[in-house]
């Protein structure tokens, strides 16, 4: 707690008050007038576009890689002190040198991708070589990876440009960005709310326009949770779809790396672009079935579409709940099955989360040591009180005590009852899934019980955070793909997200479903 | 389960786990691992007895390639990151007297 206050306390002497209850509109208008010098075509701020529609305009020449990049910098300049979406920003210069060469290389028809020149943040959980990592952590505060994380590595190789590394929560454990080391990130939409987390950064840097799109990752829900809480669009795929080489482990058999970003469109190029087979991760699967903007189809008629009932009883909040239900309506009104079902064992999947993800977290932590990289405390007597208080002073609490709680499920006489038992029920889980996709083509339901909460709301009661993850973290037990979809704002108008969960391998029902509610929203 | 959470015990997870924790982190810690594990004791209302354990969602064997070098020698990059270098190693404090 005490780490995070006094990165809190120094972020708020930034804030200007004026700013405080900007929502994101009122951003953008602001915005436009500051952007004038790279205005083209009809008035429109380059930042308004999304990533294929940039990406289309680069290739035309009507945007330069360079107009792009220097909008999105001159954005996070004038929105950093409020937002603080990024932990680290690009050098001016190495960000201008890499927007020079992906220009050239574009000219030169070297690069055809849609996402060539489009700028992107990325997590700062994923390694990029020469730009420091720190997974929000002061035992990394100091790291500059040797090698890049291979989704990053995908992206750079169709084009991308790198804006900087997004804050999180330490480690991705926590559900608000605020267990962060450098200080909390203020939801867009209204900056005395959090942005979810744990890839809060990554959300609200798209929802601020201070990026086009972002690369999350989800272990219990970090790409989906904060994407429903910032009123974007982020995609956690099947387990082993996109590499996990250079993704700094948590939880190593349900990480997955994703997209984040304005429109569903947006997220299935650049799912496309980052999955890919890879022989350095060996839970990494071969898929010939990674053409994901195929599925990009405004027509749900004939599919069958479950809602579980566990996910919409005692704790939803009755705004969520009432628009999953309409948008569930509007389904049925093209033609779509909708029916509620009992999905069962909802209750079960968070306390058999939190064992396996704790029990993988204190194995995938141990090499957080002081020797090879990051921090290494200044007094110590021997190399075991070097280690000890290394971890202990570069960790902050949430860290320390998922970690505690891991090593003790893992811990002789413990192991059985806990760690055991867990990974049973995790069986029971993926049975309750198969033998609902046995039955339906895809669940739909609520990201969250709630929107997203007040900043300091969250961190006091840790058990009641975590039970906030009830609708996302038996997707990663079960392996499965689910995206968030915006659909609406409740009455303080904060965005609702909904969820779309799909089988194991079928993302493209879900970027189906998930397009035909784009449609709906935006014909309205 | 949670009221086997003795002193001795946060002793013991704190070597395994490598953390050194002030009197009060202790006692906080304690506290939250109780409340914790009194919250996972809820599986044991579940009937697991026919259930196998699942590390992994897809029946995974071990992958195997050939152990060919392809990224180089990267040691002076990676002690670029080592709080403390000596000869091209890391250095540690002494270890063996």
């Amino acid at each position: 707690m005490a780490d995070w206050q006094i990165g809190r306390s120094r972020f708020e002497i930034g804030v200007k008050e004026s700013l405080k209850q900007n929502t994101c509109a009122a951003i953008g208008e602001e915005n436009s007038k500051n952007l004038a010098a790279v205005e083209r075509s009809g008035g429109m701020s380059v930042l308004e576009l999304n990533a294929l529609e940039l990406g289309k305009k680069i290739k035309s020449g009507e945007v330069t890689v360079l107009e792009a990049v220097e909008a999105c910098l001159a954005r996070i300049k004038e929105m950093e002190p409020t937002i603080h979406a990024y932990v680290t920003v690009v050098d001016e210069e190495r960000a201008v040198e890499r927007a020079k060469k992906v220009q050239a290389m574009i000219e030169e028809g070297a690069l055809t991708s849609p996402l060539a020149g489009v700028p992107v943040a990325v997590k700062d959980n994923l390694c990029t070589k020469d730009l420091r990592t720190t997974c929000s952590s002061n035992i990394l505060y100091n790291f500059v990876p040797p090698y890049t994380a291979e989704a990053v590595w995908n992206l750079e190789k169709a084009g991308a440009v790198i804006l900087g590394k997004t804050n999180m929560d330490e480690f991705a454990m926590g559900s608000t960005t605020e267990t962060s080391a450098f200080g909390v990130t203020r939801n867009p939409w209204n900056t005395e709310h959090v942005p979810g987390g744990s890839s809060g950064g990554s959300c609200a840097a798209v929802a601020a326009k201070e990026c086009f799109y972002a690369l999350g990752s989800d272990t219990g829900g970090s790409i989906r949770q904060p994407s429903s809480f910032c009123g974007v669009t982020g995609i956690k795929p099947t387990y082993g779809t996109v590499s996990r080489y250079g993704l700094i482990a948590y939880g190593s058999s349900l990480d997955q790396v994703g997209p984040i970003g304005k429109t569903v469109s947006d997220c299935a190029a650049v799912l496309e672009a980052v999955s890919s087979y890879d022989n350095k991760d060996s839970t990494s699967i071969p898929r010939k079935d990674l053409d994901f903007t195929s599925a990009l189809v405004d027509d749900v008629k004939g599919m069958r579409i479950g809602i579980p009932r566990d996910y919409l009883g005692e704790g939803l909040d009755e705004e969520v709940r009432a628009a999953v239900l309409e948008a569930a309506g509007e389904m049925r009104q093209r033609g779509a099955v909708v029916e509620e079902f009992d999905l069962s064992l909802t209750e079960y999947a968070i306390p058999a989360y939190y064992v396996i993800a704790s029990a993988e977290a204190s194995s995938n932590l141990a090499r957080f040591d002081g020797v090879k990289y990051g921090l290494r405390a200044k007094e110590y007597e021997g190399l075991h009180q070097m280690y000890k208080k290394s971890r202990s002073q570069g960790f902050g609490p949430e860290v320390k005590r998922r970690i505690m709680l891991g090593s003790f499920v893992l811990s002789s006489g413990y192991y059985d009852a806990y760690y055991l038992k867990a990974l049973r029920t995790k069986a029971l889980i993926k049975e309750a899934f198969d033998r609902a996709f046995a039955e339906y083509d895809m669940i739909l339901g609520p990201a969250a019980p709630t929107t997203a909460p007040k900043l300091g709301e969250s961190l006091r009661d840790p058990l009641k955070m975590y039970l906030g993850d009830i609708y996302t973290v038996a997707v990663n037990l079960a392996g499965l793909p689910a995206m968030t979809a915006p659909w609406g704002q409740d009455k303080q108008g904060l965005p609702v997200g909904l969820q779309l969960i799909g089988d194991c391998f079928q993302e493209k029902k879900i970027i189906r479903a998930a397009y035909t509610f784009e449609q709906i929203r935006e014909g309205r | 389960m949670a009221n086997s959470i003795t002193d001795e015990t946060m002793e013991y997870v704190g070597i395994l786990a490598k953390l050194e924790l002030t009197k009060e982190e202790k006692e906080q810690a304690k506290k939250d691992m109780g409340k914790m594990l009194d919250y996972i004791d809820k599986l044991n209302e579940l009937d697991t007895a026919g259930a196998e354990p699942m590390s992994h969602v897809f029946s995974m064997n071990n992958v195997f390639r050939q152990d060919v070098v392809t990224n180089g020698d990267g040691r002076e990059d990676m002690l670029k990151n080592a709080p403390e270098q000596k000869e091209g190693a890391f250095k540690v404090p002494k270890t063996v007297e």
